[in-house]
């Protein structure tokens, strides 16, 4: 009987180590397909398609957006700290938008390497507080969106964190 | 060591520890959850960029967590009754699928309603998302197994096998933020790092997830105490009992 019960002990730990393993490798090739968005430094180094529907995501980049006075048209740069791309949108902006702000972008990557976006979501990042402590942040010279920033290099633009140490 | 485990697998024994268990979760269950809900809903702070949305947070997260926690507990009960043959373990593991099923959705539809106001959208095929609603259908697939068999036993390996092969899913729900670019921000709720919310926001969190837990216990005892009542109605000492309360 304890033979027994090591045995399916063993067989069951194989099972699921194969199961594991099979989940694993798909996951893996797949790895890019995964990702809900491209970056910018991947848009860069030609990885993303041109004219066919695309996503891409990283941070509004301070002092980009260029809201146009007659119409909704809005141009911004979306950064991950390597490499930009610019990106116009016609619409409404989410109310979470703005500069220092993660965002992904849908739209077609243009053969002049900006992006026609049809829709931007806004992405935020795992750090809550209250109004008052923003503003406190601020007014000692340390902005809720720096703070942001680094959330971000620490989080999804991890790779971009060590270029981004030199210009600090 | 062994008796002790040996008395854990017993329904008979476990009927009498839990009944005596039971109103304590059930208290710690009520009284966390509805401090955790005032204070998180009416008392802690708003947040900055998200304002009172950010209030969600206080159902999403304990939700999500519990989504995930009664899955690998589903998974470890699992095991154990495969290879122990511990008929308790699963018991238990029948009564937790559906409950981890609502939680699984509450973490979905509360993520959705969410979504709207912060990121711009109900749904996104994000990897955090998507392995997020193949947990949901992991918890059918189960619950289905179940009832697709006519012999119990074979019921409950198949059941068990399909929980145990499908936590793999648990770690890739968790670091798929890490792995992929996602919609979805990074953990906000870690028992390792700093909280990244000041401890007026973070408090009520960590009491809404306290609360949640107990309430999965308190549900699950209660729940595998009528499993056991079910199942074991031809034993003596359940007449007995039955006797004696009719």
């Amino acid at each position: 009987m304890r033979a027994k019960r090591k045995q399916k002990l063993f067989v069951i730990l194989g099972l699921v180590s194969l199961a594991a393993i099979a989940v694993g490798l798909t996951l893996y090739a797949l790895r890019s397909n995964i990702n809900l968005f491209f970056s910018p430094v991947q848009i860069a180094a030609g990885d993303a398609p041109l004219a066919r529907q695309i996503r891409a995501g990283g941070m509004v980049k301070k002092g980009s957006v260029d809201r146009d006075k007659q119409s909704l048209e809005v141009t911004f740069t979306v950064t991950d700290y390597v490499d930009d791309l610019e990106v116009r949108y016609s619409g409404i902006l989410p109310d979470l938008f703005r500069e220092g702000q993660g965002v992904v972008v849908v739209g077609e990557l243009q053969q002049d390497g900006w992006l026609r976006a049809d829709q931007v979501l806004a992405r935020h990042d795992e750090n809550y507080m209250p109004p008052e402590v923003a503003q406190a942040l601020e007014e000692s010279g340390y902005s809720p969106q720096d703070y942001q920033a680094k959330a971000g290099e620490l989080g999804q633009w991890r790779d971009a964190q060590s270029n981004n140490a030199n210009l600090n | 060591m062994w008796a002790f485990i040996h008395k854990l697998g017993s329904p008979k024994w476990f009927y009498a520890i839990s009944e005596r268990l039971l109103p304590w979760f059930w208290v710690a269950a009520a009284a966390l959850i509805l401090v955790g809900s005032v204070w998180g809903l009416a008392f802690a702070p708003a947040d900055y960029q998200q304002g009172n949305s950010f209030r969600i947070i206080y159902v999403h997260v304990p939700a999500a967590f519990l989504a995930q926690s009664i899955f690998v507990t589903m998974a470890v009960a699992g095991f154990i009754f495969m290879v122990w043959k511990i008929k308790l373990a699963d018991m238990a593991a029948t009564v937790m699928a559906p409950l981890g099923a609502a939680m699984t959705f509450v973490a979905l539809f509360s993520g959705a309603v969410w979504g709207v106001p912060t990121w711009g959208t109900w749904w996104m095929w994000d990897a955090r998302l998507t392995s997020m609603l193949i947990l949901l259908f992991l918890y059918f697939g189960v619950i289905a197994l179940r009832g697709a068999f006519s012999s119990r036993d074979s019921a409950s390996r198949a059941a068990s096998l399909l929980a145990m092969v499908g936590v793999i899913n648990i770690p890739i729900i968790k670091y798929s933020v890490d792995w992929w670019y996602t919609l979805h921000q990074p953990a906000t709720f870690s028992m390792t790092s700093r909280p990244a919310m000041p401890m007026e926001m973070w408090a009520p969190l960590l009491i809404m997830v306290l609360g949640f837990y107990c309430f999965f216990i308190a549900v699950t005892l209660m729940r595998t105490r009528s499993e056991i009542l079910r199942r074991e109605s031809s034993k003596r000492w359940v007449r007995e009992l039955t006797m004696e309360v009719s």
